[in-house]
Formats: structure tokens, sequence, C-alpha cells
């Protein structure tokens, strides 16, 4: 039986890493790079982009090839598809938004080790159909980019008082004596911001906390 | 020879990889149990990157760079290749991690259980292509800076990977909120600590 194409199966890849898989909080996968592009709001998107694109490409790609590939080598091919995708990225951002891609250095080619990809390959694309694969991929993507952009959010709001580079917080608040917080915009918030979000993500299901 | 120094105690403190850049954060996060296997990791990860590092930097500098193919005759002097940096990167590592991963199976067994699905892993450590994508963009002039940096980003890697694991290894017995238990008050502490290695900022031999 031939299932349909948006079947509530394949709608749950979809849905699942927004929140109860998602893959940065649940299952700990593709924290390397995230982090540090969450300064602003504006080279995260970016960043999630590029990485739903890569991994819903790079998903099709593997399960479409599954059956031809020696398991001896797969890691290795597995790589070669990534790095490729990752190249032709890298250069669609250099030449059509070049300030964003300057702000992401190397973490656009740290999206080749990027582990949400090499983990969904893995875990999902190697055994699976390529339709339910790119599902699969698009569906992490967009929930690693949830929390990339929430983090980005909290740390621009607070950090600087703007969100996407355009002031929010009005000229007023400042005469009174309100203050940016400096520490968001450096490096040790973010780990504590996700940490928060785990928190909070956390008390709210609570089938998903820690046994041990 | 200061400049190295300075540059060896640049990498372990103000830029460290976990706590400045947050690479390797992956296998930093899932092997930080115990201290024993994130001993044998920072260990893995020093070796490795104090390889990859000065053969991509002699690929860099001798294929890839724009200008680097003119030992070859002056018709390729003005060749770019740069382009191809990513895929020449990994390739290196992953076989360099093959590599690394046959020779601790000979040599240790029992390190090569313990660290179990970890060392393959390697290759995937955001931390050592993280390391040559630095050395690319901050042109190091010379193999030994390279060196040198590998050296100071992989003992400082080493570093966290230890302290955090101690830190876990002794929390076991506190009283966490449960939500927070596990992966929730690691991330915070990872913070805590990154906030105290910023107080290295500054600092110049």
């Amino acid at each position: 039986m031939k299932e349909s194409i948006f079947s509530p199966k394949n709608l749950k890849l979809l849905s699942g890493p927004l929140n109860l898989n998602n893959p940065i909080t649940i299952q700990v996968l593709g924290i390397c790079s995230a982090l540090a592009v969450t300064v602003q709001v504006k080279p995260a998107f970016v960043m999630a982009l590029s990485v739903t694109i890569v991994t819903a490409i790079s998903n099709l790609i593997i399960s479409l090839l599954r059956n031809t590939i020696p398991s001896r080598i797969r890691i290795i091919v597995q790589l070669v598809v990534i790095a490729a995708l990752v190249i032709i990225v890298d250069q669609v951002l250099k030449a059509y938004i070049y300030d964003v891609s300057k702000k992401l250095s190397v973490f656009v080619g740290l999206i080749i080790t990027n582990c949400i990809i090499m983990g969904r390959l893995e875990a999902f694309a190697m055994s699976q159909k390529p339709w339910p694969s790119f599902l699969d991929g698009i569906g992490n993507g967009l929930g690693y980019g949830l929390i990339l952009v929430l983090v980005a959010f909290l740390r621009e709001f607070f950090g600087s008082g703007k969100v996407f580079g355009f002031q929010v917080i009005p000229d007023i608040f400042y005469q009174w004596g309100y203050e940016n917080n400096g520490l968001m915009i450096l490096p040790p918030m973010a780990l504590i911001t996700i940490g928060v979000i785990i928190w909070v993500q956390r008390s709210r299901s609570r089938e998903l906390i820690d046994k041990s | 020879m200061e400049n190295l120094l300075n540059l060896f105690v640049r990498s372990i403190f103000i830029d460290n990889m976990v706590f400045a850049y947050f690479l390797g954060m992956c296998s930093y996060l899932a092997v930080s149990k115990t201290v024993k296997t994130s001993f044998g990791l920072g260990i893995a990860v020093i070796f490795v990157l104090m390889i990859t590092v000065p053969v991509n930097w002699l690929i860099e500098n001798y294929l890839l760079k724009a200008g680097a193919l003119a030992w070859l005759g002056s018709e390729m002097a003005d060749v770019d290749l740069s382009y191809l940096s990513f895929i020449m990167f990994i390739a290196v590592i992953a076989a360099i991690v093959q590599l690394v991963e046959m020779i601790v199976e000979k040599m240790s067994p029992s390190l090569y259980n313990a660290l179990g699905i970890f060392l393959p892993l390697i290759a995937v450590n955001c931390a050592i292509l993280g390391a040559s994508l630095f050395m690319q963009e901050r042109d190091y002039h010379s193999i030994t800076e390279a060196t040198v940096y590998a050296a100071g980003s992989g003992v400082g890697w080493f570093l966290a990977i230890i302290s955090i694991a101690a830190i876990r290894e002794k929390i076991r017995y506190s009283n966490i909120p449960a939500p927070l238990r596990g992966l929730g008050i690691t991330f915070i502490l990872t913070g805590l600590m990154a906030i105290g290695f910023m107080s290295f900022m500054g600092i110049k031999i």
C-alpha cells in the first residue's frame, strides 16, 4: 500500500524535532557550532537556514544511496556528501550576503562536523526511504533553528536591546537608567541560556527528566 | 620563542576551544561522565590535533591557497583552490582518525573499549576541524606556529573535559532540581566555568 505524502506518520517526522525530540535539548546533537553564532538574531537565522538545507539534502542523497554504500566506508562517503553541500552553501553565502558570511566565519565550515547531520544520517537516512528522510532532515533542521533563534533572540534582546538589528527598547528606558546586560553578549551566557531552556522544557514535560 | 609561548598559553586559556568557541561540545557533553574516559579522549584529541593541523597547514600553503601552486611553475601561480579546503581538511582528518583508531586498538585494548564509539566520532569532533579552519583563517606563518597552536588548543580542550568530568563525578551526590539533572546542570556548569576562564583575558607573556 502506498502511503500518502503527508500522512500523519510523515508529519510527525516534521513536528517531533520541534519539541519532544528536539535535536539540541533532547538528543544533545549539534551544540558545537550552534552557540557561537547566537549573539544576534540575523546570523543565527542564516545559520539555521543553512543547516536545514544541508541536513535535508544530505539526508535525501544518503537515503537514495543507502543500498550501494559499503558499511565500512560509510562515514567517509557521508562526510564527502556533506562537505560538498557545505561548500555550495558557503559559496552562495559569500556571493549574496557577504557581511553575514564574515560574521559566521569558520562556523559555516563547521556545519560539516555538526553532529545533527551525521547523527541523522546514521540514525535515520541509512535505513529509511528518501521522502521520510527528507522530511526528517527538514524537521531536525527546524528544531535546531528554533533553539538557535530563541537563544539569539534572548541574547540580542537583553544584551543590546535590539532584535534583527532594530532597536526595540525605547530610548526613554535608557534615560530612566535601564542598562543593557553586557554579560549576555559574552560566550558563557549562551551556555547558561541553553541550560535554562532545557530546565523549562523538562519541567513542562516530566517524561524527559533524566533517571540517574 | 616568546611569541610561540604566548601563542601556546593564549590558545589554552583565552581562546579555549570549549569555553570561547564551543567547539567539540558533543563529545564534551557525552563522554564527561567519568574522569577516566575523559582523560583517554582528551589525550586522543591532543594527539589527533597535533597531526592534523600541521598536515592541513602544508596542504593549505602548498596546494590550496591563492598562488600556492607557484612551485609547479609560473603558469600555475594564479590558481586558487581555496574553495576545496573544507573537503580536503575533512578527508585528512577522517583518514588520520582511522589510523589513530587502529593504533589504539593494537596498543591499548582497554582504552579502545573504554572509548567505544567515541573514537570514530573524533572525526566529526568540531574541535578538530575547527582548529584547522582557525589555522587557515588566522594565517599562521610557519608550520611550527601551526603545531604550537594545535598543541595549545588540544591541551585547552583536555583541561576543559577533565575539569567538567571531575565536577560531574562530585555533583552526583548533590540534590539538583529534577528537571535540571544531567544535561541542564552540565550546561550551566560549563557556562560558569567559561566565566571563570574569562578572567584570563588580556594575559600576555
